[in-house]
């Protein structure tokens, strides 16, 4: 198949996937609109990450793509398939070995460095969108920096709850500017976000919004004074590898509710067991 | 204390013909602190309308009207409203109050308006009460279910319950039994015996005999038939 | 002493039609001031214009702010007037579910304008927002609970612990008691007055009701097409009106 162009997208849209991810840079934290693509798979499977990963690979460049941090999951595998056909590139499940990783709500467990970019999927990039529905309004909070209504989400969830429910998608605070979404990541993720020395860029196909975390960003996660941000996980160790530091995903093993915790990235896990760590359930 | 000079009065009634009824030309009176002075003509000759004109109620066409040393004739709204909240105290035969507000606060409201710890306005404003005979039971009743008599006797408290410099009377004892009328006249008397200046309108001559120092007929401030 | 509000010769028109035509006025810091006419008299574009939602075509809006002594609202930029909105102004519509966040509980309702203006203390905001829904009759069990489930009383006297909550300088009122039963206005009527007075609150109040501003209203301004015909002291307008729209306004209200 040497009928694409490579990575699929022609040039020109490549080009204006790119000017809008240096202005996106360039404002840590502020959406750009950009002119998003029909691209060949449904809205909510990654539109918008995939047309940033298409403009941002190179020949060069070593894929790896997660889904919920697992590297083998249709979602998963179906980009990495697409991008191996359209634009030849070598691919990984490895995070270490990658340049360009795609993810869908994780950020791998292994720190990333300064010559990696990783791609989030967004589906809804505005935080505000929950509680102030008029686009005009949200617009006009961001320029003004006027973001009480955030933290009234945080105090409804108090009020509620008895502690700030929000697992996911948690708001947060980017170089003392903008209140960003970082896209459904669990709340554990969040502290990764902050300082880090790789390129995060983020992008909703459906929204047509991108925007962006340079290297060595200052990133906040919201809280209140007596209720300060916790990144939370299951209280158990991963059955596979035995990690009780790595996010856990829940998993049903039987019709009268078995569980086991294993590592949600599925890369961290095998790496640990190659190396030997073993967890309860390991066979 | 309170100067009315050379004041005049019409109505122009925009409504009907542009039609314009004069009330009053001319008007002047004196009220000296410790004087209580009595507007008395026949009925329709301008007395409730010249006291309104001293409350800043009803505009006057020109003259001076000086209670004060603050000239309600010229006045800007924000004057006239000082002056009623500290100097100028006015009995009306109606009451107003928002509804549904206790009698025992719709007394003491002056008090708290012009900054008296309501602690301490309530205390005046119950002695005041039990003083006019309004039965402890009402006290936390609004005033608007009361009889015509009960009305008018907290009315007479709300003008009483701080000691105005100066104060105009509509008719205080109408409507009043002899017993609430002795006491009417009592209080009365007392302000005239702490330097305030009154002025009233009283159908009731034996009333008026006892408390006034002197009568202004109104009737000489009608103007000439046009 | 300085006024707290300076309007001079505010003009807004929509196309040939006028909204409102070279008002002037002055308000004293704890003044009250109604302003009545009938529907179309201008007098919502009017308070439109002072609060900083609808720019005039035409004049000043000048506002003693606390740090910066009078400053023209119509020359801030959108920061500063919606600092000044949560800070030193409320703004009460006459539909709750105008000035309300439905989808948020009575106390976060309450507790938004103090987050906007920093405050990141949960239990210090629930504890404000506690304090003045008790001061509005609201029962610390109804805090949770989100406005949809008030009646429209509650809502409204909700709407006003939301916006004093910030200790404002100046209240805008829409129609306060419209829509409301009679007794439910008496009530928030008492609570509106109770309020001004301890708070040393200036207010602009709106209303066609005369009723309404008589009790509640130190200064009476009477607008028609557009244009203030007559002002003055509440009563004095109401008992002895000067002006011809003024005098029917009167005659027309019914006695009970």
């Amino acid at each position: 198949m040497t009928d694409y162009n490579f990575a699929y997208l022609d040039e020109q849209t490549k080009r204006m996937i790119r000017r809008a991810i240096l202005k996106a840079l360039a404002i840590p934290g502020y959406q750009v609109p950009f002119a998003s693509r029909e691209m060949p798979m449904p809205y909510g499977w990654g539109t918008g990450g995939v047309q940033v990963t298409a403009a941002t690979l190179t020949p060069g460049d070593r894929l790896k793509v997660i889904d919920q941090g697992a590297d083998d999951t249709t979602n998963a595998v179906s980009i990495r398939k697409f991008f191996e056909r359209t634009a030849q590139v070598a691919t990984t499940t490895r995070t270490a070995e990658a340049s360009v990783i795609q993810t869908r709500h994780r950020i791998p467990e292994t720190p990333l460095t300064a010559e990696q970019v990783l791609v989030y999927q967004v589906p809804i990039p505005e935080p505000l969108r929950f509680l102030e529905p008029s686009e005009v309004e949200t617009r006009k909070m961001h320029e003004l920096s006027d973001y009480g209504l955030m933290h009234v989400k945080l105090y409804e969830d108090i009020a509620r709850h008895g502690h700030i429910a929000t697992a996911y998608a948690y708001p947060v605070l980017v170089a003392d500017r903008y209140v960003m979404d970082p896209s459904p990541i669990p709340k554990f993720d969040n502290p990764k976000l902050s300082n880090c020395p790789a390129i995060q860029l983020f992008g909703a196909g459906r929204e047509q919004r991108i925007y962006a975390l340079p290297p060595h960003t200052k990133v906040v996660s919201l809280d209140f004074e007596d209720h300060p941000f916790e990144p939370s996980k299951a209280d158990a160790a991963c059955a596979l590898c035995g990690d009780d530091a790595s996010y856990l995903d829940e998993v049903i093993t039987d019709d009268a509710g078995t569980r086991m915790f294993v590592c949600s990235d599925t890369d961290h896990c095998s790496a640990r067991r190659d190396a030997g760590h073993c967890g309860e359930d390991a066979a | 204390m309170i100067e009315v000079e050379n004041v005049g009065k019409s109505f122009t009634l925009h409504n009907q013909g542009g039609v314009s009824i004069p009330v009053l030309a001319g008007a002047a009176l004196r009220v000296a602190p410790g004087e209580c002075v009595a507007l008395v003509g026949p009925s329709g000759a301008g007395k409730s309308t010249l006291m309104r004109m001293i409350h800043g109620n009803y505009l006057a066409d020109g003259g001076h009207i000086v209670v004060g040393g603050v000239d309600v004739a010229l006045a800007d709204p924000r004057q006239i409203i000082a002056l009623r909240r500290a100097v100028l105290g006015h009995v009306s035969q109606f009451l107003r109050v928002v509804p549904r507000v206790p009698t025992l606060e719709v007394v003491a409201e002056p008090l708290v308006t012009l900054g008296v710890a309501p602690e301490e306005a309530r205390a005046r404003a119950r002695a005041l009460l039990a003083r006019i005979n309004i039965p402890e039971a009402l006290w936390p009743l609004s005033p608007t279910t009361f009889s015509g008599g009960e009305q008018q006797r907290v009315n007479i408290a709300r003008g009483f319950v701080h000691d105005y410099p100066a104060l105009l009377l509509d008719e205080p004892t109408a409507s009043l039994d002899a017993g609430n009328r002795e006491v009417v006249l009592s209080l009365i008397l007392e302000a005239k015996a702490r330097g305030a200046a009154i002025v009233g309108i009283f159908h009731d001559a034996d009333a008026r005999g006892r408390v006034c120092d002197r009568e202004v007929d109104v009737g000489h401030f009608t103007p000439a038939a046009a | 002493m300085t006024p707290l509000l300076e309007v001079r010769a505010v003009t807004k028109t929509y196309g040939a039609r006028i909204g409102c035509r070279d008002v002037d006025f002055t308000l004293w810091p704890g003044e009250v001031m109604g302003v009545v006419g009938e529907s179309g008299s201008g007098k919502s574009t009017l308070l439109s214009c002072l609060s900083g939602q609808l720019a005039p075509d035409a004049g000043e809006v000048l506002f003693d702010t606390r740090a910066g002594g009078p400053r023209d609202i119509l020359a801030m930029d959108e920061a500063g007037r919606r600092m000044l909105a949560r800070t030193d102004w409320a703004f009460v519509h006459q539909n709750p579910r105008d000035g309300l966040r439905m989808g948020v509980s009575a106390g976060g309702n309450v507790g938004e304008r103090l987050m906007a203006v920093g405050a990141r203390h949960y239990g210090d905001i629930r504890a404000r927002a506690a304090d003045w829904l008790a001061r509005v009759d609201i029962t610390a069990d109804r805090m949770d609970d989100r406005p949809g489930t008030f009646s429209g009383g509650m809502q409204q006297r909700l709407q006003i612990a939301r916006n004093l909550v910030t200790g404002p300088r100046l209240v805008f009122m829409d129609e306060p008691t419209g829509g409301l039963d009679v007794s439910v206005q008496a009530r928030l009527l008492d609570m509106l007055r109770g309020l001004v007075r301890q708070m040393g609150l200036s207010a602009v109040i709106v209303t066609h009701d005369l009723a309404v501003v008589r009790l509640l209203a130190d200064r009476l301004m009477v607008m028609k097409g557009g244009h203030v015909v007559e002002a003055g002291l509440t009563d004095q307008v109401l008992d002895d009106p000067q002006h011809g729209y003024t005098q029917l306004l009167v005659s027309s209200v019914l006695q009970v």
